[in-house]
């Protein structure tokens, strides 16, 4: 970030109201960092306020609010181009949805739109931080953090710089998220990074297994939980994650490594067609009685 | 017209309303996260749950885990605020 965007205490501008864009908004806020959040229409900002306001209540009961913070104040719009006039924003952060051409008119326009060494920061879970920065004015501000769902709970962060990224902006990322008590891991650029290029195939052949019959959803994620220690089972961890982001993630990840793994299995992409998108949407492999706000 | 609820009322309700959501047994003191091992996130369900069953408000220094680790937990919880108004 800026030193002067740090002086005036500017915004963390985060572009996308989704899950990812929400859970990284509830983060700041919680620590005391000012949001503006911004996407296409105002029904999704509204759900997006309601769902922070959870969120909040979320970390505070689960500790994850530092004591003694009062919360940030959060801004919504549907301008990208208000949300960055004003007070110049700490960084950018873009959590739109997962498909290469609308990330990379999003990372154009924004980069166009702030004043160098501003970091831009793509939530991307799978596509290579170089290929986006062919769309930015200045790829060296431009790197990947990719924050896990519900981003205010898990404290690492997988951070990927690009080959063109500056090293400035990489310090000024990291101490950004420091300031958010998180915990970075630099890799390096490649489709997927570590953690999609692991668990989104694993997801996959777990919903493969499904479809094959070999197991059911619960017996497929009580086997991964009981025997070797999953956190919450594959398939839960689908429901979480949404299935339709799921899918286009597998779909960057296959495109770009050929691997067939990757290839969206006919379950998967089944749920999605049916709009049984997880969590988000009150059902995907579980049925959660009503859609999170 | 508010019908009194007893705390063994509330306590039947919330074991019966855990089983229906996570298709498990349940005991007035067993430990949800623990030994129960559902997630986190649940919590936040059950305070929804509670405050809408019960017309309470959870906020402050109650919304934290412990009131929600056990049935008798939230029990507790729930008569407490019903009780201070
Ligand atoms: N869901 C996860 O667990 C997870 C984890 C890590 C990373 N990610 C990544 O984070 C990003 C967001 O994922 P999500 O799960 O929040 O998706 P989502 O579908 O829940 O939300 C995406 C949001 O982006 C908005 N959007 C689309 N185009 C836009 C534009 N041009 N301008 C402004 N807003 C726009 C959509 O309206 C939607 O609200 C994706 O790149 C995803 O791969 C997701």
């Amino acid at each position: 970030m800026t030193a002067a965007a740090r002086e005036e205490g500017g915004p963390l501008v985060v572009v996308g109201a989704g899950v990812m864009g929400t859970g990284i908004a509830t983060l700041a806020l919680v620590h005391g960092v000012p949001v503006t959040l911004v996407d296409l229409d105002r029904a999704v900002l509204d759900r997006a306020e309601v769902a922070i306001a959870r969120n909040l209540r979320t970390a505070a009961l689960l500790g994850a609010a530092p004591p003694d913070t009062a919360p940030g104040a959060l801004t919504t719009s549907t301008s990208l181009p208000d949300a960055l006039t004003g007070s110049t924003a700490v960084a950018v952060v873009e959590a739109v949805t997962e498909d290469p051409a609308t990330k990379a008119a999003v990372l154009a326009r924004v980069s166009a739109a702030v004043p160098e060494g501003t970091p831009l920061i793509s939530n991307t879970s799978s596509i290579p931080i170089d290929e986006l920065a062919a769309a930015v004015a200045r790829p060296a501000d431009l790197l990947g953090t990719h924050f896990m769902n519900p981003a205010y709970l898990i404290t690492t962060v997988e951070v990927v710089p690009g080959p063109r990224t500056a090293p400035d902006v990489v310090a000024s990322a990291t101490k950004l998220l420091g300031e958010l008590r998180r915990t970075p891991i630099v890799v390096r650029d490649s489709p997927g990074f570590v953690t999609s290029r692991l668990l989104h195939p694993m997801i996959n052949d777990a919903a493969r297994l499904v479809e094959e019959g070999v197991a059911s959803v619960e017996d497929v994620d009580a086997l991964m939980q009981g025997c070797l220690g999953h956190p919450t089972g594959p398939l839960r961890t689908a429901d979480l994650i949404g299935i339709d982001n799921l899918v286009d993630a597998l779909d960057v990840l296959h495109l770009r490594t050929g691997d067939e793994r990757s290839r969206p299995c006919g379950l998967l992409v089944a749920k999605v067609r049916d709009g049984h998108h997880g969590r988000k949407s009150g059902r995907g492999f579980y049925d959660y009685e009503e859609a999170l706000p | 017209m508010t019908v009194s609820v007893t705390p063994d009322t509330i306590e039947r309700e919330l074991v019966e309303f855990l089983e229906t959501r996570t298709k498990a047994g349940w005991t007035a003191t067993r430990d949800l996260f623990g030994e129960g091992g559902l997630s986190s996130l649940f919590a936040m369900e059950l305070v929804v749950h509670l405050e809408q069953r019960y017309g309470i408000a959870i906020s402050g220094a109650d919304l934290k885990l412990a009131n929600f680790r056990t049935v008798r937990a939230m029990v507790e919880l729930v008569v407490r605020l019903r009780d201070g108004g």
